[in-house]
């Protein structure tokens, strides 16, 4: 029957390897990148004092715009403020307010969820109303909203954000939540006397630990755009105290006078943390679907 | 921008239960539902808007003043002009039948109608917006359709693009936009909205761009996810085994089937950008509603600041709506009534 | 070299995780016009992937060695337009998972018009008519309103019924079904294979039927192979499978299914795991779990021997024959009863195709 020759073909290209040899349990070559420049972003904010060459707010009017020299490793801006030493303290506000906005809503969003599923009845249907209607409103129009009212600043800010991001949490972990509640293990649970409560925080939280853990990174990401370019407008951070997003703001001038470097360097700061966090939380979601 | 790209629920026909039959009577309930909930958060957002004066420290009366002090008999004129010796819902109604004839009020520093003053910058900001969404769907849908269809290089380094851009806030690429183009290459104005015509339309590039950056890279990749699922989907197996030309393969099976949740949240993105508008005005100092907005909250012109907000409100929620009636109408698998799973 | 559908040493690779696997070794078999021969195995012996390479529907970067030869022609050897037309008119596939296999947004009368449509530039009327007349021949009442219909408005029988009503529609020589009733019920089941059977019969068609199933494998097929581990371990006749099995791995399967006669307080299960053709040992893949191993089953891949009426891969089997299902009657000569009447298990499958649930 096989007088022929065995004949060799190939069905497409190679192409279809290199893919996905990433384990179901870690996050990667590009999730260990993103903690590490993560890492040296938050050492950068924790050690400005140390690190800084210069107060972040030494004036020096005489040496406005200059470039790179022994004195100011990246230059001065307008003011012949050092921008290394502005860039270390500005790292800090840059930070800690998405930090905060992300603490808060993720508590909130998951309480609430967590409640939702369990109570279920009317007391689920209003959290889902509630949550829809505060999701009418953009995040960033909110925090405007709430600067205008509370007066500019950090504060207001992520008072709003933290609100407004509650529903996107708040969604995400209804809805596993719901799925994990109706798994028949937790019946199980409920016909051996396990008290509500302690099935909540005991077995449904530990099993959607990962999802909130993924969606709380990537919601880190996005606040700290929308913090930034809140004080980018001079909603958020006010002068003198420096700010990644508010340099970006007072560079413009330097911009148009052809000393772009305050208000690129501040933005490259900012992608770059923010690409980060985006990788980071883009592998841990992988991470979590893999997983179930 | 970040609100409807985090928010984006991709729509999955299988995750809602599914009916037999779709008769024109629950169609129209649905729509009627829809809209209902429409009216009833735009009622909401109203609450929220109006009630914010109240909320804040401080009276109504010294945001009205100014914060100057200013002569009993002024004071008494201003109370009589807002009504503030009124009970709050007093108030709220008067100004929320106000709202709904299209007079919102007086604007506390010019002195103007705010309709009028809102009014004539709205067209800005509607060109904006409007041309943001025309680059994010056709970039967006054709670079993440393209990278789909074509596993290999281009798809892979397009996606690895797309990671990078949307890790770049709308202002920051709208100020690398304006060095490279505006000040190195001097192709396009730094600022200002220009003219009309096509002057707008040349004056508004950059910050269309600036504003669609993020929600092309956003919509590429999720074009891109849509199509590759779509392409290995069991029932293209069925239409290659069929001997159908590809195109005929690409076009009616994975195309069709990918656009739907596609479209959606591309939608969705598109009703985002209102928001974002409001940073890209700030930066090429266009004059439109985001700037007057960021000058008004400055000043604390606060009929102003209500106005706009409802005006981005009501924009970003009957978008959203339009967006997830056409979903539900559009889609056979979606069942009509049951929204929550 | 009068056969329909020929395949030669067919070896195929893919690519799992960065590496090509094994999954399809050496096998070969040929299939003669309008006959049924049947592929049986445990899920990952590599019976789905058989069909896939016979019309050429493998995922990029598959490795195939070998040859499938098609009325003469090396599938392999076709070019874009010949390939497409060798799928339009020679051969139709049948999937397991309806549902799965149809496009949700596209409504059952799309589904069956568009490949005459577009394949034969039929005019749409023209079309929809023999749409109908197709659904009415798998057994499908008011056909008009199913045509109108989205597949998850279907029941699973029913869409079934749509996926062979669309693989006959163009009259091909070859019919390859993915076990087309495993996903359904037990008495749908009965009714999708008899429909198959008389569309097939009707339309003079040859079939490559997949299960996992040895009992329909018998009613349907008029030969079997046994794979496992990517590679043929036997071939004979469908109805000699379970008196006289050539394989040790055969008679595994066989004594573990229960008998309907016969009450039993233990079923003999398969001691091990099923092995996929990339993890099998240097010698014969089955013997790890086979109760009649000895060193020599391990010197090498065992030949395709011919034996009796069949083939078998099984090193042993001069020996073992007849030893195999030592509960039942010993055969020392099994020729007495070598053609018994036609189908004896197949009576659940015959019957008639009654309306099942067409009035839904």
């Amino acid at each position: 029957m096989s007088t022929t020759a065995t004949a060799v073909r190939r069905t497409g290209a190679r192409k279809a390897g290199r893919r996905a040899t990433r384990g179901t349990s870690g996050i990667g070559t590009t999730g260990w990148v993103a903690i590490v420049l993560l890492g040296l972003v938050v050492c950068g904010a924790l050690l400005a004092p140390l690190l800084s060459p210069q107060g972040p707010n030494a004036v020096d009017l005489s040496g406005a715009y200059q470039g790179s020299s022994g004195a100011h490793l990246l230059g001065t801006d307008a003011s012949g403020r050092d921008l290394l030493s502005r860039l270390f303290h500005g790292s800090r506000t840059a930070l800690i307010g998405p930090f905060l906005v992300v603490a808060v809503s993720t508590l909130l969003g998951t309480v609430l969820a967590l409640a939702a599923v369990w109570f279920g009845g009317w007391f689920d249907q209003l959290v889902v109303r509630v949550v829809d209607a505060v999701f009418a409103f953009p995040g960033l129009l909110l925090a405007i909203l709430a600067t205008a009212l509370f007066g500019s600043g950090l504060p207001a800010a992520v008072v709003a954000l933290s609100v407004a991001y509650v529903p996107y949490i708040a969604r995400i972990v209804r809805s596993a939540a719901l799925r994990e509640r109706n798994l028949p293990y937790i019946a199980a649970l409920q016909v051996q006397g396990v008290h509500g409560l302690r099935i909540a925080l005991g077995h449904i939280l530990p099993n959607v630990g990962g999802l909130i853990v993924a969606n709380a990174t990537l919601a880190f990401g996005f606040a700290l755009m929308d913090l930034a370019g809140l004080s980018f407008i001079g909603l958020g951070v006010q002068p003198p105290t420096s700010d990644w997003g508010a340099m970006v703001g007072t560079g413009m001038a330097g911009v148009l006078q052809q000393h772009p470097q305050e208000a690129l360097f501040a933005s490259a700061l900012i992608v770059i943390t923010v690409g980060a966090v985006n990788m980071l939380g883009d592998r841990l979601t992988e991470r979590w679907e893999a997983r179930s | 921008m970040s609100d409807a790209i985090m928010s984006a629920p991709v729509p999955s026909g299988q995750a809602q239960a599914k009916v037999k039959r779709r008769p024109g009577g629950a169609m129209a309930r649905f729509v009627a539902v829809r809209v209902a909930g429409l009216v009833a958060t735009l009622f909401i957002a109203s609450l929220v808007v109006f009630g914010a004066l109240y909320a804040a420290p401080g009276s109504p009366l010294t945001y009205l003043t100014h914060g100057r002090t200013m002569s009993p008999e002024a004071v008494a004129e201003i109370k009589a002009e807002y009504h503030l010796d009124d009970s709050i819902w007093q108030q709220y109604l008067r100004w929320l039948g106000d709202v709904v004839h299209g007079d919102f009020g007086t604007s506390i520093i010019y002195n103007q109608p705010v309709s009028t003053l809102v009014g004539g910058r709205a067209s800005v900001t509607t060109l904006l917006v409007l041309m943001a969404a025309a680059i994010v769907l056709v970039l967006g849908l054709a670079i993440g359709t393209m990278a789909g269809l074509r596993p290999g290089w281009f798809s892979r380094s397009a996606m690895a693009a797309a990671t990078g851009v949307m890790a770049v806030p709308t202002f920051v690429g709208a100020v690398v936009l304006i060095v490279v183009f505006a000040v190195q290459l001097e192709w396009f104005p730094v600022f200002g909205a220009g003219g009309s015509g096509l002057d707008a339309v040349y004056h508004m590039v950059l910050p269309s761009l600036a504003l669609a950056l993020a929600s092309v890279a956003f919509v590429a990749r999720l074009a891109q996810t849509a199509v590759r699922a779509e392409l290995s989907a069991d029932h293209v197996q069925t239409a290659i085994s069929r001997g159908l030309p590809r195109r005929t393969v690409v076009r009616r099976h994975v195309m069709r089937n990918a656009a739907m949740p596609v479209l959606t949240v591309a939608g969705l993105t598109v009703a985002g950008l209102i928001a974002g508008s409001v940073v890209v005005e700030q930066v090429f100092q266009l004059g439109g509603l985001g700037q007057f907005l960021v000058s008004s909250v400055q000043q604390k012109d606060f009929p102003v600041v209500q106005a706009i907000c409802l005006v981005y409100v009501a924009a970003f929620i009957v978008l959203n709506t339009l967006i997830d009636i056409a979903y539900t109408l559009l889609d056979p698998r979606v069942s009509i009534g049951k929204k929550d799973s | 070299m009068n056969a329909l559908l020929q395949v030669e040493d067919l070896t195929v690779k893919l690519p799992v995780a960065g590496e090509l696997r094994t999954v399809l070794r050496d096998v070969s078999f040929s299939l003669d016009r309008g006959s049924t021969l049947g592929l049986v195995g445990e899920s990952g012996s590599g019976k789905s992937m058989t069909v896939r390479t016979v019309a050429r529907l493998l995922p990029d970067g598959a490795d195939v060695r070998g040859g499938v030869r098609f009325d003469g022609a090396d599938v392999f050897d076709l070019r874009a337009d010949a390939l497409r037309s060798y799928r339009a008119k020679d051969v139709a596939m049948i999937f397991q998972d309806a549902r799965a296999y149809t496009n949700p947004v596209r409504t059952i009368g799309d589904f069956l018009t568009e490949a005459m449509r577009v394949n034969d530039r039929m005019p749409k009327a023209a079309a929809r008519k023999r749409a109908q007349e197709l659904l009415a021949e798998v057994g499908i009442g008011d056909p008009e309103r199913r045509l109108r219909q989205y597949p998850h408005e279907l029941s699973g029988g029913l869409l079934q019924r749509v996926m062979i009503a669309a693989a006959v529609a163009a009259r091909p020589r070859l019919i390859l079904a993915d076990e087309p009733t495993t996903a359904l019920d037990v008495t749908t089941q009965a009714e999708v294979m008899a429909i198959l059977r008389r569309m097939q019969r009707e339309y003079g068609m040859a079939m490559l039927f997949i299960t996992h199933d040895l009992e329909l494998a018998g009613a349907v097929c008029d030969e079997t192979i046994v794979l496992y581990a990517g590679q043929v371990m036997e071939r004979q006749a469908s109805v000699r499978l379970h008196e006289d099995p050539l394989h040790p791995y055969t008679a595994a399967l066989v004594r573990a299914r229960p008998e309907i006669d016969r009450r039993v307080d233990r079923l003999p299960a398969i001691s091990g795991h099923p092995t996929t053709a990339y993890e099998a040992p240097d010698g014969c893949a089955f013997a790890p779990r086979c109760s009649f191993a000895q060193d020599d089953c391990l010197a090498g891949v065992p030949p395709l021997l011919r034996i009796g009426p069949g083939q078998t891969r099984c090193v042993q089997m001069p020996d073992l024959r007849g030893q195999l299902m030592p509960q039942s009657q010993p055969q020392p000569q099994p020729q007495p009863q070598s053609q018994p009447q036609s189908q004896p298990q197949s009576q659940p499958y015959v019957g008639s195709a009654t309306n099942e649930e067409a009035q839904r």
